[in-house]
């Protein structure tokens, strides 16, 4: 007979092995997974994890696409991870993504094309702003009525996207774009313009402000009040209300600092790599950030490794497309396998495995 | 009888067809819910359903096949969600939200050789004498099967938690899941058989959208329907004839809204399209603000049986 077995206290070990356990046996499942669609299975995971960063033919340009991909990543996670520790859900990051950019970018056009140097910082602002006022819907439904924040920053997701439609199409659209959809390009805008700060390395602001953010969010937690607070809720919520912590204030922080991150991700990717507010703009990054969280166990330095491993596993997976035929999806479902995994092997962290029966009269 | 060229038996004849996918993944995790599990994983098997049916449909010829296949397909994939969460003890959340994540990769991945193709008809069944009366008969009775067997899953549902011994042992679980295994009730098979259920009917629903309503494959083409069906059982305080009741009313919103999107109404193609999901939060927030929701008392506690 197997059985599980709670540890006193969660193993610090495994806290930290589980996700590089997680990552292989995505590997090997992967693998078959690729296998099973008539691709190479190891040949598939080498141009995923090691191609993108050593091969000579491609390293040059993926590598500075590693930040790229991973700052917007970093910032989202950031302020999940702040919640998901509280025990409240954001789901919708995407939705708040959206607004940052649509908020960043508005500033910017409003004063198209005059020429400033407070017009990047105050596109920053606006887009965190954004991102905040978006997430505060869930956050002041949840704290006056009681509302379940994960389905309503769910469908706030869906409501974002239409206000995107919408603005590409009319609001913010190039009046010079031939009536095409989607805004003028910010890259072309030098005050507005989320330029790289290091010729061919990838790090843009928005990398830097994912790196202010972990700095951040590291002290929060472990020097300041406020991340003790944050920690206290999620892991015991009576303690919390009898220490005298304001769940309101628990909810409203949380759901806005990761609200003002994804709106802050936005912006950066509108001014920067993206360029522009076209309709499908967004790209997913406020739902892998979830599984970039979990990765990186809610704890700052991990959510930026992982978010540099999920970077890569985007960059690859083009790759792989580019080279294999790979279908896109694959790369998707590579990433939610990695979330199963990871929770999957989670249960070692708090339980170990006892073999033999239980013996009667015994601790129960 | 036309309301500003809207025909009104047309309306809820399509308003039926509209709410039915919603209507069988919601009646399905009422079930798990009362069980006491939360799995957030609906749109993610609604998603897998869809496009298993669809390609089922098409390679079989069968449409009754395609929903017969759909149903195992999600059935296995919640099974997942049960194996995480009842055995592995993880997170309801994180799970759940893993298994829409793994379902939407998985689905894209099945789905990509059939984007395009025209899917199999489903033939509708008019049931005899009824469906003569005019209006009401082609209003009410002259649906295609899966509608029908909808609404019978929900009155068995209903019937099922209600009345039978086993319905019973199900919400004693749900409520309270240490007096229930004090009892020597099997807490963990139940709740899997419940989350199997859920499963099952969510690939029902993610069908009935690529065969009936749609009717072909495109990815992402839930698009929320399987977060909808959540808010839907909140809105029904877990009851299961109220659960009709919301499917409809958000179906009848929805259909109301694409007429009116057909029509050429003055209002932005794009305010229309973000309505049913505001109605949604708007309902969310009216019943949240009552209060004294019903919801199962052990709803996403984990259950581990040495503690």
């Amino acid at each position: 007979m197997i059985r599980l077995e709670k540890r006193p206290t969660p193993s610090r070990l495994l806290t930290g092995l589980t996700p590089i356990l997680a990552v292989l046996l995505t590997m090997i499942v992967g693998g078959l997974m690729f296998w099973i669609l008539g691709k190479p299975p190891v040949e598939a995971i080498r141009i995923i994890f090691w191609d993108p960063l050593f091969d000579p033919n491609f390293a040059a340009y993926s590598r500075p696409q590693l930040l790229v991909k991973a700052g917007p990543l970093i910032l989202i996670a950031i302020g999940l991870s702040m919640g998901f520790r509280a025990g409240i859900w954001n789901i919708g990051a995407e939705g708040q993504y959206i607004m940052g950019a649509i908020f960043g970018a508005a500033a910017a056009l409003a004063v198209y094309p005059k020429e400033s140097a407070l017009i990047f910082p105050a596109m920053i602002i606006a887009g965190a702003f954004g991102g905040w006022l978006w997430a505060m819907i869930p956050a002041i439904l949840r704290t006056r009525f009681n509302t379940n924040e994960i389905l309503v920053s769910l469908m706030l997701v869906y409501v974002a996207e239409s206000i995107l439609a919408s603005v590409s199409q009319g609001l913010l659209k190039n009046p010079e774009g031939y009536g095409f959809p989607g805004s003028r390009n910010l890259q072309q805008y030098p005050s507005a313009a989320n330029v790289e700060i290091l010729p061919n390395s990838g790090m843009h602001w928005g990398v830097v402000a994912a790196f202010i953010a972990v700095i951040f969010a590291y002290v929060l937690l472990t020097r300041h009040t406020r991340g003790f607070e944050i920690r206290l809720t999620g892991e015991a919520p009576k303690a919390a209300r009898f220490a005298g912590v304001n769940p309101t204030r628990i909810i409203v922080f949380c759901l806005g600092l990761s609200g003002a991150l994804a709106g802050m991700a936005g912006m950066f990717e509108v001014a920067g790599p993206a360029g522009q507010i076209t309709i499908d703009f967004n790209s997913g990054y406020g739902f892998t950030a979830i599984i970039v969280a979990f990765l990186g166990r809610l704890h700052p330095i991990g959510i930026l490794l992982a978010s540099l491993l999920m970077a890569l596993t985007y960059i690859g997976g083009e790759l792989a497309q580019l080279m294999l035929g790979l279908p896109g999806a694959s790369i998707q479902l590579f990433q939610g396998m990695l979330l199963f995994f990871l929770l999957a092997t989670d249960v070692f962290t708090n339980y170990r495995i006892k073999l033999g029966r239980t013996k009667l009269g015994g601790s129960q | 009888m036309d309301l500003g060229g809207l025909n009104l038996f047309v309306l809820i004849a399509s308003l039926m067809v509209s709410a039915t996918p919603i209507l069988l993944a919601a009646i399905g995790e009422t079930v798990v819910e009362k069980a006491g599990v939360l799995n957030l994983g609906v749109e993610g098997m609604m998603i897998t359903g869809a496009v298993v049916g669809f390609a089922v449909a098409i390679n079989t010829g069968s449409a009754p096949f395609g929903f017969v296949a759909a149903a195992i397909a999600a059935a296995l994939l919640s099974l997942t969600f049960g194996f995480l969460t009842q055995v592995l003890l993880s997170n309801q959340v994180a799970t759940g939200l893993g298994l829409t994540l793994v379902g939407l990769g998985l689905s894209a991945l099945i789905g990509k050789p059939y984007e395009g193709l025209k899917s199999v008809v489903l033939q509708p069944v008019k049931i005899p004498v009824l469906s003569d009366i005019p209006g009401f008969g082609r209003m009410l009775f002259s649906h295609d099967p899966m509608v029908y067997i909808s609404l019978i899953i929900v009155a068995g549902v209903w019937a099922w938690l209600k009345f039978t011994r086993a319905g019973l042992v199900l919400r004693a679980v749900g409520e309270n899941h240490e007096a229930a295994h004090a009892l020597g009730y099997k807490v963990i098979r139940i709740r899997m058989l419940a989350i199997m259920f859920g499963g099952a009917c969510a690939g029902l629903g993610g069908a009935y959208i690529s065969l009936v309503r749609v009717p072909q494959w495109t990815e992402g083409m839930t698009a929320g329907a399987g977060w909808i069906a959540l808010a839907i059982v909140v809105f029904a305080s877990w009851k299961p004839w109220r659960i009709l009741l919301g499917a409809y009313l958000f179906g009848g919103v929805t259909v109301l809204q694409l007429n009116l999107q057909a029509m050429g109404v003055a209002i932005p193609v794009e305010y229309l399209s973000m309505s049913p999901y505001l109605i949604t939060i708007a309902v969310l927030v009216f019943i949240s603000a009552r209060g004294n929701q019903n919801a199962p008392a052990a709803l996403a506690k984990p259950f581990h049986a040495s503690n």
